[in-house]
């Protein structure tokens, strides 16, 4: 099976600064992969080249065979990678349907059934009761839930989610991971994620990869990566599972 | 030949520092209470029209006369915004501007209809007194004004540089939450620099009369030089707008000598339109993160 | 449109119809002075809805409007006065002209990453260049004027926008009442989604494969091609153009003030701007005559006044004050 996204030798320098230095890995068509990492391993700037927003200085990105890497970050997601932000940003003004419209027109001319498609994805999510809510108004949780929600009405292949769980609290972590299961289950949505919160990882990811200082340290099933001892000493012996 | 270029530059230049204080004013409202004083070129026609009543009426000179107006511009300033302008600080960009533009219709307004639409001459008794420095016929009175008007810039930038209040404010631009957390008192601050910001364009009102007749129209005019000035120099730079003045001054000059005098602020909009494109943070501003 | 109509309840609908016959019956009972009033005040409604869809719902702050009406008046009165073509046929290159303005100024802007009022200074700088150098273009007149000539025998030809004030006022109702009907309908298209998404917030808008650039070009043109059209409109009423009036800034500011106090973003905003504005505008002149204060600058300070008060108190603008308070909407939310 050819892979959906392949990152082949990816490295990204900030004045000199390695902030990615030669990460290659490979994402299978319906997988839930995570990337983990202390804070500063270069998870984020990983991401921001997958999603367009920043060019590699070397190697390759391609997604279904097609070189994305450099491309800017509204045709990587024409492409069919659909994102969230760490810091949610959702159309303040804007009416939580409104909101999820927006990324529900983007594959799709006739407006009825645009809004058709906004609401199916909203009962998905548990937001339909809040449709007509200014985006504003709800609370952290209901907000990373919107941002889900209008990355997944774009009709992505591939959803890339920055630090999705930051934030919430045990219950509430517990809910998005039964959402994101569902949503790689019963959407076809294959997930990368960039997590922190290990529980969340372990839950969720069928291959993870953990990045150190920019580089690749360990890359497998969760339950072999963190029994790995490099891993133990550089990243997870600061933190209990 | 030279000597007539070297001459129309050099008037420029002086011309210029007038321009470069006005903007400095517009600058540190910009920079640090992040507002958009659209009433700017406003205030300096009010303070010319006070200069030139004090001289008029009482004959006091206007270099004197630019310490008071300039002193009763701040308090102007520091009430407008304790009162009026504060709760617009952080509201939408035309919201600002509506409010502000409100206010500049009135301030315009109400010196038409005390003093007319003609221009009003000050007639200095020196206005035609000169300096010959070789090559050189300088203006008497540009020289003095634009001594006094680095006198008030070298104040303001020692006033940043080494006062407590100066060093606060900068920390205000800098971060405001920053600033917020250490427990500087940013809407006292905020309305300290709106009347400094007034102070300078109060002064350069002044100043400016001793060169150029008051009319109410330059409102507008002034208004959008300033912000030229500012946008040329550099956002947050005060060296820039005294820089980009110059430049405006020299410009200005150089294209009503040797085009056409009413075509003098098309090359100050083409110098603004180039240096949005080309260096959108502005000649001395720092790049944006 | 049809959304539009179903957004609003009974009592909503029943406000716009009621307006809008109102309108169409006016000439039968008003006097010539309150139809000219009428005629300029759905100018400045169709104006403002040119504006509003690139300020209101795009987000671009544009204070250099002035720049299209002035371009449009310009050519299609040059055409008129120096090659006998009629507006009809002069309306194109109007357009023509006025919309590789604002693609230039768009492309400059949106290419560079200008802006917030950076943005409103680019535009600004562009009509200010623009002024002065009409003011130096004998083929128009320069700084004299350019007239276009009031001849009798032609005063029937409609077709040469050369009518009456009645034929004058048809046209501004249809304009305006055209205007809204773009409006409401662009508001709830592709198009009008990804505006909004971009005026909220230009990263995540691209996140969700809106191309900006495109998306904010498509604004720029299209309100500059309307204001082109209102240009034209604005050259034949009046018959006299002069720079220092038609791209001044404060023409610029004139245009925009109804969108931002009837309420930016909304279809209806501009319309109830301008019918609160122009009316003012034009009841102060004629008090300050009455009370005989014969000061120029009586009716203006009063203006201004009354513009800071109701941005400090409706900053949000009337309109969606009024529908919320009349219960025209039937938003839960």
């Amino acid at each position: 099976m050819s892979p959906l996204l392949s990152v082949v030798d990816v490295g990204k320098r900030f004045r000199g600064l390695v902030a990615v230095d030669r990460v290659s890995f490979t994402v299978q068509p319906g997988e839930i992969f995570a990337v983990i990492g202390p804070n500063g391993a270069g998870k984020t700037t990983l991401f921001n080249m997958i999603a367009g927003v920043l060019a590699p200085n070397e190697g390759t990105i391609s997604f279904r065979g097609e070189r994305i890497e450099g491309r800017t970050p509204d045709a990587v997601c024409r492409l069919g990678v659909a994102r969230t932000f760490q810091i949610v940003r959702p159309f303040p003004g804007l009416s939580v349907e409104d909101n999820v419209m927006i990324g529900a027109l983007l594959h799709r001319t006739d407006m009825a059934a645009a809004r058709r498609y906004a609401r199916e994805v909203l009962a998905t999510l548990d937001l339909f009761d809040k449709r007509d809510f200014r985006a504003s108004t709800l609370t952290l949780p209901d907000r990373k839930r919107l941002e889900l929600a209008r990355a997944l009405a774009t009709d992505p292949k591939l959803l890339l989610l920055d630090e999705v769980m930051a934030g919430l609290r045990p219950t509430e972590t517990d809910r998005m991971v039964e959402i994101l299961r569902g949503v790689n289950r019963d959407m076809g949505v294959t997930i990368l994620l960039i997590e922190h919160v290990m529980r969340a990882v372990m839950a969720l990811a069928g291959h993870m990869l953990v990045l150190h200082h920019g580089a690749p340290i360990a890359k497998g099933a969760p339950q072999d990566v963190v029994r790995d001892p490099k891993v133990i000493t550089s990243y997870l012996g600061q933190e209990t599972i | 030949m030279l000597s007539i270029w070297l001459n129309v530059v050099v008037q420029g230049i002086l011309t210029g520092l007038l321009y470069g204080l006005m903007a400095l004013g517009l600058s540190a409202i910009f920079g640090v209470v992040r507002l958009v004083n659209f009433a700017h070129g406003e205030f300096a026609v009010v303070a010319m029209y006070a200069a030139f009543v004090l001289f008029r009426a009482w004959g006091v000179d206007p270099l004197v006369a630019m310490l008071p107006i300039a002193l009763v511009f701040f308090v102007v300033g520091f009430a407008l915004q304790r009162t009026l302008i504060n709760s617009f600080v952080g509201r939408p960009d035309h919201e600002q501007f509506i409010l502000l533009v409100g206010l500049a219709i009135v301030l315009v307004n109400a010196v038409l209809i005390v003093f007319g639409p003609d221009a009003q001459p000050a007639n200095l008794p020196y206005a035609f007194d000169s300096y010959m420095i070789g090559p050189l016929l300088i203006d008497k009175v540009r020289v003095y004004a634009a001594v006094a008007a680095l006198a008030v810039c070298a104040a303001l930038f020692g006033f940043f540089r080494f006062t407590r209040t100066g060093t606060a404010i900068r920390a205000c631009a800098d971060n405001l939450v920053g600033a917020a957390v250490i427990g500087l008192d940013v809407r006292r601050l905020y309305a300290i620099t709106f009347g400094i910001g007034l102070a300078c364009v109060g002064a350069a009102g002044s100043l400016m009369v001793t060169i150029a007749d008051a009319v109410p129209s330059l409102g507008p005019a002034y208004t959008l030089l300033a912000f030229t000035i500012v946008i040329i120099g550099g956002l947050g730079s005060m060296a820039g707008a005294l820089v980009a003045g110059l430049l405006i001054g020299v410009s200005e000059a150089l294209a009503g000598f040797l085009i056409a005098p009413s075509m003098k602020s098309m090359f100050s909009f083409a110098l603004l339109i180039a240096v949005l494109v080309l260096r959108p943070q502005g000649l001395l501003g720092k790049k944006p993160a | 449109m049809i959304s539009l109509w179903r957004d609003m309840n009974r009592r909503g609908q029943v406000t716009v119809a009621l307006a809008f016959v109102l309108l169409l019956f006016a000439p039968v009972a008003a006097t010539r002075y309150v139809l000219s009033v009428l005629t300029l005040i759905l100018y400045f409604v169709y104006v403002g809805q040119a504006w509003n869809l690139m300020m209101g719902y795009a987000g671009q702050l544009s204070l250099g409007h002035a720049l299209y009406v002035g371009l449009g008046g310009y050519v299609s009165a040059a055409l008129w006065v120096h090659f006998g073509i009629g507006p009809w046929l002069g309306v194109f290159p109007a357009v023509g002209i006025a919309a590789a303005f604002g693609a230039a100024i768009g492309w400059l802007g949106f290419r560079f990453g200008i802006e917030g009022v950076y943005f409103a200074l680019l535009t600004i700088a562009f009509a200010e260049f623009t002024r002065i150098g009409f003011d130096h273009i004998g083929f128009v007149g320069g700084a004299g004027g350019l007239f276009i000539p009031y001849e009798q025998s032609r005063l029937g030809e409609w077709w040469n926008l050369r009518g009456s004030q009645l034929f004058f006022y048809y046209l501004a109702f249809c304009l305006a009442v055209l205007a809204v009907l773009l409006t409401a309908l662009l508001a709830r298209s592709r198009l009008g989604y990804q505006w909004l998404a971009i005026r909220e917030d230009e990263t995540a808008a691209r996140a969700l494969g809106i191309d900006v650039f495109w998306a904010k070009m498509k604004a720029v043109l299209i309100s500059s091609s309307m204001t082109a059209i209102g240009g034209v409109f604005y050259a034949f009423y009046y018959n006299s153009l002069f720079p220092a009036q038609l791209f001044d800034m404060s023409r610029s500011i004139e245009l925009i003030l109804g969108p931002i106090v009837g309420g930016l973003g909304t279809v209806f905003g501009p319309v109830v701007g301008a019918f609160i504005l122009t009316p003012v505008g034009e009841l102060l002149i004629s008090l300050t005559e009455k009370a005989g204060i014969n000061a120029p600058g009586a009716k203006a300070i009063f203006f201004g006044l009354i513009l800071m008060t109701i941005i400090y108190l409706v900053p949000t603008g009337v309109w969606p004050w009024l529908s919320q308070r009349l219960g025209f909407t039937r938003r839960r939310s």
